[in-house]
């Protein structure tokens, strides 16, 4: 890569590498040492929902392609994860009271007398950490090759991948035998034989998700300045001059379609092991807007406003439905409406206006706003 | 907020505190006993850093008070705050006033779990009254069953499942199911049913157990049909042309939430007239009822523990209590009257134990009755459900139920029914 | 799949699944029409539509409620006002919106995604607090219910009948408008060409004002039509707006036309399979192949050609 061999951490800027700097400093440092431990179980909680907005930010605002449906890959690399650890905590003799042990509690109860085919890759840890990335990646290839070659884009999509999330939903409800059903995956206990449910547990956890999170931004930095990356704005902005030029839109536009879903498979699997069950409540529509919401007010542009749009809007959530559930909805409908229509650039829009000219003029030096370099989204 | 349901308006909280206490006389006489008695020091009822003072208690209430839950879980929440409110004119828990936190659980499941860890962890709270759907049970059970928690739940639900840590006061499935189906076949020789349902797991369940009690049990029982929807599916045209054809003795409808106002106009309106066609149901409780319509059911039978026309004096008291707090248009149903029950037999434990300890309430609950309970008597079994009676009620067109026939013996819970997994 | 059914049955089947799937048809009709007149004219996602639609049947609730309380007398015929008053209302509470939230963001689609949705969540809030988390019962007057007997096993529903009708005449109006009123080729104008329709004269702000403040006002008294049918709660709107895109995009977005053929194919294909397979096996079917065909033809059955 060229962007290598011209200067050491040629990808990213000063101020992008401060910044990076004061994330890690803020999760792994000050809030670990600010919170105590049920608040910091809900603050891993929430990280793993970046995982999606940074896919978000890569996907929709650097490519322009707005997926309704990342709840669908969320929910899918935390269901790959929920598996093997049910199938784990379903041991025979944890579950020598049913008419079948061995197989998990739900399928005893919906008179399945033998572990379902699909099952099985899931009794082991490895071929599980790959499904958790494989098969959403996979599905999303899948969708996403049949709609881009076909030039299926803006809105369309979006709706397209709405109707997929819907019928995911009804069939994980349905078919409750092999998937729990509207329950979902409950009751997991131990990751090959480590209590996940202890507190030292949940601080391991919280580090894990903390340092992943801080290696897909540095990915999601490498792929935006990246020779990739620049052709996904491009292509955002004039998609038929690209095309022109002799690019296959439709592969980039599956590739990075398939790296969000994969980012946010990651995100669902540590969801699993931080929260202890996993719900078909996240494959739905719903979820899935709310995870754009996240994206939009932290910048469509900004991979690290992702991160603290998150972190705000959740924060905002439960603080809010602590108090004042009634008004909760009201909060997170005004913001969608105030991010829209007041910052569309959101957190990092507010920052590179106002926060860091002031920055710049208190320490007398030059440092520029990441988000608003790639310039805003022209449709 | 112009009208908070679940928030009784301040202005006339005296006046209500006193009527509270007029309502809640006909309790007192079996309660009085331990309520008035000296209240014990707290270092000796609180062994393990509960939230208890020694002037108060603190209890959590977690339902759904946003979302498309709060359809339901409304009901439940007034009538546990309700109970609170009887409890602590009556002079509290072991001489404590109850102090409640309410949560919402957002008809979200793991946001549930978030809320249940946190009245646990952050609020000690000495027991929560709460959750309505069985997945959002399944999310909280683990939750409890770490933190060692006391849940009281309030729902009927599927069974298979038994927790120390959990105290079911609706019905289990067998209880709700077979008096029922008995009941139909003997009283109108009802032979073919047609099981319907909302397509999640406590349906499912539900009608597995009516199919192997009306197959295996019923003379010449047979089930010539059964279907189910998503969850708020509103278009039931082709399945009752299809009820319509097959001519079943007994339309047996596990269907809930909205879809249920869709059903029943739709059974209506296709000309299927229920004081012919005989339909079971035990998931329509006056509750929803208030959202279909009576004229649309009326002639159904619905069998479950507890409908608010139930004629005995503890039901009269309860009833007007409930309309003095929360309004004269407030129906009660099967559920709500269930999430009453909760404080009330948590109160009885906690004073049969002499302590809040979870474990020691967890121990002493088996045996523990509550004999001004609206239902009547309930009493606590080993496996943590209640003894109760089994009702069935025919819809009346103003909403109400007609009490038509009740089990003449307390029905056994029984959650892990041998022959019908 | 066919045993156990005689010949005779086999042809009431027929005839009522027919029937069973135009009822479906219409209600699809009536909850496209708007958005297909918002999406498809004006290139505005509205997921707030379902809201629109839920105003009009809290409407048509508080009708029934005053009518049955105040003016017993003309209860028979409240319906009619409460759809007339669910129409001004959503139509109303449609053009506000517009002015203070839509006209903002006609140069971004995928933001009125957003906004609109925000919107949502917002309306279903204040139904919450305004109208009780429960869900209300809308009652009928008596002739609206109930069936007519054609045959021994064949029998018509009259609210499906009313609804059906409805669905005509709401299809004409639009129709009318669209394509013989000053209005409508005004419309078409501004939908073909903005700025060249704003140079020859058309007020295209006030235009693109009446057009979603319609487009919501048929919203709203498919609400009012739905009361016939379904539940009225605050969250009720939801289940219908994926369901409702699906018609207006399979039918391609601009063709009012596709907006109905499309209807009519999917809900005969629901209504067919739901006969035979079980409910949400037959949701998940259609779904699934409107999905598919979606691939294979992006633009929808029909396209209107038309310069970008």
């Amino acid at each position: 890569m060229s962007v290598f061999s011209k200067e050491r951490y040629g990808f990213l800027a000063r101020s992008e590498i401060l910044g990076l700097l004061a994330l890690a400093a803020l999760i792994v440092v000050v809030v670990p040492l600010s919170l105590d431990i049920f608040r910091l179980n809900l603050v891993g909680k929430y990280l793993t929902y970046a995982f999606v907005a940074i896919g978000l930010v890569l996907c929709w605002g650097f490519g322009g392609i707005l997926s309704l449906g990342q709840g669908i890959f969320f929910g899918l690399g935390g269901y790959c994860m929920a598996m093997f650890l049910k199938l784990e905590a379903s041991s025979v003799e944890n579950t020598k009271i049913q008419s079948t042990p061995g197989i998990p509690d739900f399928m005893d109860w919906n008179q399945l007398t033998s572990l379902p085919w699909f099952w099985q890759p899931f009794k082991s840890l490895p071929l599980t950490l790959i499904a958790v990335v494989a098969v959403p990646a996979v599905f999303a290839f899948v969708i996403g090759t049949a709609m881009f070659k076909r030039r299926v884009g803006g809105v369309y999509f979006a709706i397209i991948t709405q109707a997929v999330a819907a019928i995911l939903t009804i069939l994980i409800i349905g078919q409750q035998g092999f998937t729990g059903g509207i329950n979902g995956i409950t009751d997991l206990r131990t990751l090959l034989g480590w209590d996940i449910r202890t507190d030292h547990a949940k601080y391991v956890l919280y580090f894990v998700n903390a340092a992943l999170l801080m290696g897909v931004l540095v990915l999601g930095y490498f792929v935006r300045a990246s020779k990739l990356g620049r052709i996904l704005v491009a292509m955002r902005d004039k998609e038929d001059r690209v095309r022109f030029s002799g690019y296959s839109v439709a592969s980039f536009k599956t590739f990075v379609f398939c790296l969000a879903a994969a980012l946010a498979a990651v995100g669902g699997a540590m969801f699993t092991l931080q929260v202890g069950f996993m719900s078909p409540s996240f494959v739905g529509i719903v979820p899935s807007i709310e995870m754009v919401i996240y994206t939009a007010v932290g910048g469509r542009l900004s991979l690290i406003g992702a991160v603290y749009g998150t972190l705000l809007v959740n924060a905002a959530k439960t603080a809010l439905s602590e108090s004042f559930p009634q008004l909760w909805l009201l909060g997170l409908g005004g913001l969608f409406i105030a991010v829209v229509l007041a910052f569309p650039n959101g957190l990092a829009g507010i920052w590179g206006a106002w926060i860091a000219p002031w920055f710049a003029r208190l320490t007398k030096s030059g440092s520029h706003g990441s988000a608003v370099a790639n310039g805003s989204p022209a449709e | 907020m112009s009208t908070d349901p679940t928030n009784p308006h301040r202005p006339d909280l005296l006046r209500r505190r006193l009527l509270m206490g007029m309502a809640a006389a006909p309790f007192m006489g079996l309660a009085a006993r331990s309520a008035f008695a000296q209240a014990p020091a707290t270092a000796a009822v609180n062994t393990t850093g509960l939230a208890v003072t020694d002037t108060e208690v603190t209890v959590g209430i977690l339902h759904s008070v946003t979302g498309t839950m709060a359809i339901s879980e409304t009901g439940s929440v007034q009538a546990e705050k309700l109970a609170i409110e009887q409890i602590n004119a009556m002079g509290g828990v072991l001489g404590r006033k109850i102090k409640i936190i309410q949560e919402d659980g957002a008809s979200d499941w793991p946001n549930f779990a978030e809320k249940a860890k946190k009245l646990l962890v952050n609020d000690k709270c000495a027991s929560v009254f709460g959750c309505w759907t069985s997945a959002s049970r399944k999310a909280v059970l683990p939750v409890f069953e770490q933190y060692n928690g006391m849940l009281y739940y309030p729902t009927f639900y599927e069974g298979l499942e038994q927790s120390k840590n959990v105290i079911y006061t609706g019905q289990e499935a067998t209880q709700q199911i077979i008096a029922g189906l008995d009941w139909v076949n003997k009283t109108k020789g009802a032979k073919t049913f047609y099981l319907l349902g909302s397509d999640y797991i406590w349906p499912r369940t539900s009608n597995k157990i009516a199919r192997k009690h009306i197959e295996g049990h019923l003379a010449g029982g047979k089930v010539v049909g059964e279907e189910y929807f998503p969850l708020g599916h509103t278009q039931f045209n082709s399945v009752i042309n299809k009820i319509k054809l097959v001519k079943p003795d007994v339309i047996y409808a596990i269907i809930v939430g909205g879809s249920n106002v869709a059903f029943y106009k739709q059974l209506k309106a296709a000309g299927i007239d229920l004081s012919k066609q005989t339909l079971l149901t035990i998931s329509v409780t006056e509750d929803e009822i208030d959202g279909i319509g009576g004229e649309n059911i009326a002639g159904a039978f619905a069998c479950m523990k507890y409908f608010q026309s139930l004629d005995n004096p503890n039901n009269k008291a309860f009833v007007e209590a409930f309309h003095k707090m929360w309004g004269d248009k407030t129906v009660i149903g099967d559920v709500t009257q269930a999430a009453y029950l909760g404080p009330w037999l948590w109160k009885y434990t906690v004073e049969k134990a002499g302590s809040f300890d979870i474990d020691k309430v967890a121990a002493a609950s088996p045996g523990v009755e509550f004999k001004g309970a609206p239902e009547g008597y309930v009493r606590i079994h080993e496996n943590h459900h209640l003894w109760s009676k089994t009702r069935v009620g025919k819809a009346r067109a103003d909403g109400q139920y007609d009490v038509i026939y009740e089990t003449a013996d307390l029905v056994e819970p029984d959650p892990f029914p041998k022959g019908y997994q | 799949m066919f045993e156990g059914y005689s010949l005779g049955d086999l042809a009431s089947i027929f005839v009522m699944q027919g029937f069973a799937g135009l009822i479906l048809f219409s209600v699809f009709v009536l909850m496209a029409l708007g958005l297909a007149i918002i999406f498809g004219q004006m290139g505005v996602i509205n997921m707030a539509h379902g809201e629109f639609m839920i105003l009009g049947a809290y409407v048509t609730w508080m009708c029934s409620q005053i009518f049955q309380n105040y003016i017993p007398a003309l209860f028979p015929i409240y319906f009619f006002v409460a759809m007339a008053l669910a129409f001004v209302a959503s139509g109303a509470l449609g053009m506000l919106v517009e002015w203070a939230l839509i006209r903002h963001l006609y140069k971004r689609p995928l933001d009125t995604l957003l906004a609109t949705w925000g919107l949502s969540l917002i309306l279903q809030q204040v139904y919450r607090s305004v109208f009780g988390p429960r869900e209300v019962g809308v009652d009928l007057p008596s002739w609206m219910m109930g069936s007519l007997q054609l045959t021994d096993t064949i029998e018509v529903q009259i609210n499906g009948l009313f609804v059906m009708s409805l669905t005509v005449v709401i299809t004409v109006v639009v129709a009318f408008l669209m394509f013989r009123s000053g209005w409508g080729r005004q419309v078409r104008a501004v939908v073909q060409n903005r700025v060249m329709a704003g140079a020859v004269g058309i007020d295209t702000e006030k235009v693109d004002r009446l057009t979603f403040g319609i487009g919501c006002g048929i919203a709203g008294v498919a609400g009012s039509a739905f009361t016939m049918i379904g539940s009225t709660g605050p969250t009720a709107g939801q289940l219908y707006i994926v369901d409702t895109f699906l018609v207006v995009v399979f039918g391609g977005a601009q063709s009012l036309l596709g907006t109905i053929l499309s209807a009519f194919t999917i809900s005969q294909a629901q209504s067919t399979m739901e006969f035979f397979l079980s409910g949400s096996i037959a949701k998940v079917l259609t779904l699934l192949g409107v999905v598919g065909i979606l691939m294979l033809r992006p633009q929808g059955l029909f396209v209107l050609k038309i310069r970008r």
